[in-house]
């Protein structure tokens, strides 16, 4: 709440009360159960099963999200450009995966879509026969499911850059093109920096959405940590022990990724306008 | 800044019969000018007399609906090509100092000759100390723009508008955003510009500068030019009532 100097809270206040007691919670939540781990040999057989879901999760998670703001850019600059079809095509596709649920989409993109690709791809070729043998389940599922992610979450990110960019003063914009340069040179020494420092708590926050979000893969029968987490406890009945491991390690991806976005932040905060 | 061959009036920057309007305003109603090689000029008027907006359109940070702009006697049209290249030789200083503030000074300054000129990093570099020192920024290169007065921002403001190595420069009110004090920082570098010779075009409240530097003064009111001439005509001897008022006579 509103403290009596105005701030919001945490503001004036002392260290201790300043300290992140959660993170001690969690903490201790984790040595609790790494202990009981590290000394029953069934959760030493879960931990090995999950974690071997642990390579697919983050690859999913860290291919797309590059891609999701390579898209995000691109559609952005789309959003506020002067040009009418650009503005419209970018703003269709944002308004329309923003309001199709995510487990929806992956369906759509996986059995809809990359059917419908590959045989515009192979109807493409045509006569050159380059893709006459490409078959629709050619495509592996961690492809598809690496698709519709970053379908979805492209939309997010544009919606993300737009605010960056239209926050940044008008001046900036005025002041690099009064130097002489182009669009696309204000854009990428000027515009974007500023603009990725300004939405990177943002950015942090989508980061960890998508990582949380890599476990709908485990649909597609993509053996992500999910997947083996709930082929485990289907085979073995274990369902508590399996889902809150489970739930833990995700825990413990999302803090770290949270502190690294803190840290990151901490460094550009400086010289913040 | 030879006057070009091909330039019948000779002046470096020349507007004729600008109109600009905001929906229902007309901010500039038909205004003509002419910016010769090495003159100061400053554009005094009310606010909301149009004197901004003029400037602006003289390098199309606003585009005019009418007119025509000469840079070096070449007309120039609203298309990128022909605008990235007058900008590249009009400076422009802001009101708002518009310093980048993710880049260091001397990394303000030496931007545009990065960008636009290809100059490598470290000619560049030896391009803004020099200018900084010009300004006397010499030990704030290394800095951020938010660690700096306003004054010292506007005058890093001036070394990067000069870093193109400008054929003139725009002041659209650069000490409006200043206290007093830091005011005279900023208008000791400019008096030293126009002592150089620098072709300037200054829209300004300062009239005591304008009246010390100015070769012509331009007095705006409802988007048009109600006097112009010499300072000692236009500010201590007006003729129109108008002007006479602004000037508190």
């Amino acid at each position: 709440m509103i403290g009596p100097d105005g701030q919001l809270s945490p503001g004036n206040v002392g260290r201790l009360a300043r300290a992140p007691w959660w993170l001690l919670a969690v903490a201790l939540g984790a040595t609790v159960f790494a202990w009981r781990a590290a000394t029953s040999a069934v959760y030493a057989e879960i931990l090995g099963m999950i974690l071997s879901g642990l390579g697919v999760t983050l690859a999913v998670t860290l291919v797309a999200f590059p891609l999701a703001i390579a898209l995000g850019l691109a559609t952005a600059l789309g959003l506020v450009s002067p040009h009418p079809v650009r503005r419209n095509v970018a703003t269709l596709y944002v308004q329309v995966v923003r309001g199709v649920p995510i487990l929806v989409q992956i369906f759509i993109v996986a059995f809809v879509l990359v059917p419908l690709g590959v045989d515009a791809l192979r109807w493409g070729a045509g006569a050159t026969g380059l893709f006459a043998g490409l078959r629709a389940s050619d495509v592996p599922m961690g492809v598809r499911v690496v698709a519709a992610l970053v379908c979805a979450y492209g939309a997010f990110e544009a919606e993300t850059l737009r605010g960056g960019l239209t926050s940044l003063a008008r001046g900036q914009a005025e002041a690099a093109r009064a130097l002489g340069l182009s669009q696309r040179q204000a854009l990428r020494h000027v515009l974007l920096p500023q603009t990725f420092r300004r939405i990177l708590p943002t950015l942090g926050n989508d980061l960890i959405s998508l990582l949380k979000d890599s476990s709908l893969v485990s649909v597609l029968g993509v053996r992500d940590m999910t997947q083996e987490a709930r082929l485990y406890a289907s085979a073995t009945f274990r369902y508590t022990e399996s889902l809150t491991l489970l739930a833990l390690l995700y825990l413990a991806l999302t803090l770290l990724l949270a502190l690294g976005v803190k840290a990151l932040e901490h460094r550009y905060r400086r010289h913040a306008a | 800044m030879q006057p070009e061959p091909q330039n019948p009036s000779g002046a470096v920057l020349e507007a004729r019969g600008l109109v600009k309007r905001f929906g229902p305003v007309t901010a500039v109603a038909g205004v003509s000018l002419e910016v010769h090689a090495g003159r100061v000029t400053a554009i005094l008027g009310p606010s909301g007399s149009g004197k901004s907006t003029l400037l602006r359109c003289l390098n199309f940070l606003e585009i005019p609906d009418e007119g025509e702009v000469r840079f070096a006697g070449r007309p120039v049209r609203a298309r990128d090509a022909d605008l990235n290249g007058l900008r590249s030789r009009v400076g422009m200083v802001f009101q708002q100092f518009n310093l980048f503030p993710h880049l260091r000074v001397w990394e303000n300054v030496a931007l545009a000759p990065r960008v636009v000129r290809n100059l490598s990093r470290s000619t560049a570099r030896g391009l803004a100390l020099d200018l900084l020192d010009r300004v006397g920024l010499t030990d704030k290169a290394d800095a951020h723009p938010a660690q700096l007065s306003g004054g010292q921002q506007q005058r890093a403001a001036i070394a990067r508008a000069l870093a193109m190595q400008p054929a003139a420069l725009l002041f659209d009110e650069p000490t409006s955003a200043l206290d007093p004090e830091l005011t005279g920082e900023v208008l000791a570098v400019m008096r030293s510009l126009a002592s150089e010779g620098r072709t300037m075009v200054v829209v300004t409240h300062e009239v005591g500068f304008a009246r010390a530097v100015a070769h012509e003064v331009i007095f705006m009111d409802g988007g048009q030019v109600v006097e112009r001439g010499p300072p000692a005509r236009v500010i201590d001897a007006p003729s129109s009532e108008r002007a006479l008022r602004f000037f508190g006579r």
